[in-house]
């Protein structure tokens, strides 16, 4: 259906067609509700869904703008990967964690509200001026007609915005080799021991035994952590109880009668069929 | 415009319909014959029939089963998240679905006198459609996992998310050479640049790449880490029941058909026939390739199976080193490549004999250095002190080869001789 709308929407800069109106009140909607509900969500991960919902609206309002490269590559990697990655965090951090309601930096909700209007103003003027006094130019200029916008976007991104381009890789890439750098120099004290220097450390004494635990032994009637191992004469083996279990209180289940009616829901019956 | 968007371009609005249901109808059925078929040909890959009660040869099975799944209990765990447990498995389906879209099934056709092309839209950027449709997909598979609220299913998630954003940046960049030789992203474009030979013998670097992580895309066998039994129990999936289970299984194999939807395209000409077309003009037609379509796709969902009955499911730190360390430079590596040469091509003094020459003499130089880079020597292993009395065998342990004669079976004849030996040994134990 977006693509029909994007087929029928004009290719130059003329009045919104009926097709078009549609998508946008229809898109609009959705992304200021997506917005809306990521400020007030209360749960980190439904505020980054609904941050998806808004980026994905505007992912297709770009389509249906003729400008499908543009909305394809903000699904992919904006909504595919940034938001993901940003899930990935808010999944390890719990579920649970909510917004704390301490202010941890004095002032810091007045200052992050008068910013805010001042980037809102300033947006808002930029805006302004560009949908009153810039006549658009449609895609029909330079005979790139809207199939072919991609590339014409690839000549101008490899030829008149070469360089622009290659600082803002060149930045990223720094990003990424920094983000690198900084989280090996914290991991580097204890780093992952091979299995060969694992054996050499226990033969040196530096664990608290040189074998494994024991496992549950060959008289065991089970396998499970809270069934302690039995050596050959029968008693326990003191190292196999795991201490979390044993300081953990459990409450004694009574033991019903055995009842093998109740298992069946009929009622025993009195005239002594045993 | 190409001949493609222009017959797209004036469809009515019930043939717009007619191939809307018909995808959806395709999908479903090729889910419900490829689980059957994964039973059967796995079965057969490990000595046994497989599925064959329900239906003739037991082809019925998966659809006895999917109406089964239907009619179990829907399950909502305590712990989970409410709606985003609700939504994940219509998230991870949807996208499946879409991405069929601008699969490029088959060429011109007429359907009730109306001239059009088997397929639903050809998007200026197409491939880019179904990388976007994996990439919001597998919201469903992490979101499912972190909203049952289990440890298990949150695990398969985080898998889940860093193996797709891995193998997406190599499934990407093997598309890469593609584009740039058929200079359109447009699906029905690439196919019809194959028109003179496909692309999987010009790229097989590039083939072979996107095979590989095509696999990894859609968690499948030997990748299919995310719902490891043995270690997960179910991955992101463990606490899914009835009909939420079905929708992402149906994605999973929805999913695997349209990658191996785009294999076809990208590198075998999509339904192109090669050699038929030559014998009789017919062979042109478009619902012949509709069928030498779904046959490409079919043996690339062969090699799934066959690589699932095949291959041991990899350890995750391996997974992760194939893709990032091998899969992600050999591509960045075969697109440079691919960028000299067209560059050489394309300027004035290229020819085929100049480059060809040039190349040999590059392999010959690595090869060269190759040989005279000596080898590296294996440093000898630190010297072990024993650190406790705890017994160990002695460092220079050899295990004696015994002699020929011993190692030859006992005679039949001489039957009571291995108990007298039994008993000679035990005896010198004893003493």
């Amino acid at each position: 259906m977006i693509t029909t709308l994007a087929q029928a929407a004009a290719d130059s800069g003329g009045p919104m067609t009926l097709g078009e109106s549609i998508a946008f009140w229809i898109l609009g909607i959705v992304a200021l509700g997506g917005a809306l509900g990521m400020v007030f969500a209360r749960n980190a991960v439904h505020s980054a869904l609904f941050l998806v919902m808004t980026m994905l609206s505007l992912g297709i309002l770009y389509i249906v703008q003729q400008a499908p490269f543009l909305g394809f590559v903000q699904i992919i990697v904006y909504t595919g990967a940034v938001m993901m990655l940003f899930l990935f965090v808010l999944m390890l951090v719990g579920r649970d964690s909510s917004d704390s309601v301490v202010e941890v930096l004095r002032g810091q909700r007045i200052a992050g509200l008068l910013l805010g209007l001042g980037l809102a103003l300033l947006l808002v003027a930029a805006v302004a001026r560009s949908l009153t006094s810039v006549t658009p130019a449609g895609l029909g200029a330079n005979l790139q007609g809207s199939n072919n916008n991609l590339p014409g976007l690839g000549r101008l991104i490899f030829t008149d915005y070469l360089l622009p381009f290659e600082l803002t890789s060149a930045l990223l890439i720094t990003a990424a080799l920094g983000a690198m750098v900084l989280a090996h120099a914290q991991t580097k004290s204890h780093e992952k021991r091979g299995q060969r220097a694992t054996v050499l450390a226990r033969l040196r004494g530096e664990h608290a035994r040189v074998s494994p635990l024991p496992g549950p032994g060959v008289f065991a009637t089970a396998n499970s952590v809270a069934v302690p191992a039995l050596l050959p004469d029968g008693s326990v083996a003191p190292e196999s109880l795991s201490d979390i279990i044993e300081s953990t209180p459990v409450e004694e289940i009574e033991q019903a009668p055995a009842d093998p009616h109740a298992l069946t829901g009929g009622t025993p019956s009195q005239d002594g069929d045993r | 415009m190409t001949p493609t968007q222009q017959l797209l371009a004036d469809d009515p609005i019930w043939i717009i319909i007619i191939k809307v249901v018909g995808l959806f109808a395709l999908g479903v059925v090729l889910t419900l014959f490829m689980i059957n078929w994964e039973r059967k040909v796995v079965g057969r890959m490990q000595q046994r029939p497989g599925p064959n009660r329900v239906g003739p040869g037991g082809w019925l099975q998966s659809l006895a089963d999917g109406l089964k799944l239907a009619f179990k209990e829907d399950i909502m765990p305590t712990l989970a998240d409410k709606r985003v447990y609700f939504i994940a498995p219509a998230i991870s389906c949807i996208p499946a679905f879409i991405a069929f879209s601008v699969i490029p099934f088959g060429g011109e056709v007429s359907i009730f006198g109306e001239r059009t092309v088997l397929q639903l839209v050809d998007l200026p950027v197409g491939v880019l459609v179904v990388l976007a449709c994996s990439s919001i997909g597998v919201y469903g598979i992490v979101l499912g996992g972190w909203a049952s609220g289990s440890p298990y299913s949150l695990l398969g998630a985080l898998r889940s998310a860093a193996q797709v954003i891995s193998y997406e940046i190599a499934l990407g960049l093997s598309i890469v050479a593609v584009i740039l030789y058929s200079g359109s992203m447009s699906t029905a474009d690439i196919v019809a640049s194959q028109s003179g030979g496909w692309y999987v013998w010009l790229l097989i670097p590039s083939f072979v790449v996107f095979v590989i992580s095509m696999v990894g895309e859609t968690n499948r066998a030997p990748f299919d880490l995310p719902e490891a039994e043995s270690e997960l129990v179910g991955g992101f999936h463990t606490e899914y029941t009835s009909l939420k289970f079905a929708l992402f299984f149906l994605a999973e194999y929805v999913n695997m058909v349209t990658v191996s939807a785009m294999a076809t395209t990208l590198f075998l000409g999509g339904g192109q026939i090669p050699w038929l077309g030559h014998l009789w003009s017919g062979f042109d037609n478009g619902w012949f390739q509709f069928l030498a379509f779904i046959v490409k796709t079919l043996a690339f969902l062969f090699v799934f199976i066959w690589l699932r009955g095949t291959l041991p499911r990899m350890r995750y730190d391996q997974f992760m080193r194939l893709g990032w360390k091998c899969l992600v430079p050999l591509s960045l590596l075969w697109i440079l490549l691919i960028f000299a040469v067209r560059a050489w091509r394309q300027s004035p003094a290229g020819d085929v004999p100049t480059l060809l020459v040039a190349g040999g003499i590059v392999l010959a130089v690595v090869l060269v250095v190759a040989f005279l880079v000596p080898d590296r020597k294996s440093s000898d292993p630190e010297p072990i002190e024993l650190g406790s009395d705890y017994p160990v065998p002695p460092l220079d342990l050899s295990v004696p080869t015994p002699p020929r004669a011993r190692t030859r079976p006992v005679a039949p004849a001489a039957g009571r001789e291995p108990a007298s030996v039994a008993a000679g040994e035990h005896g010198k134990e004893n003493e």
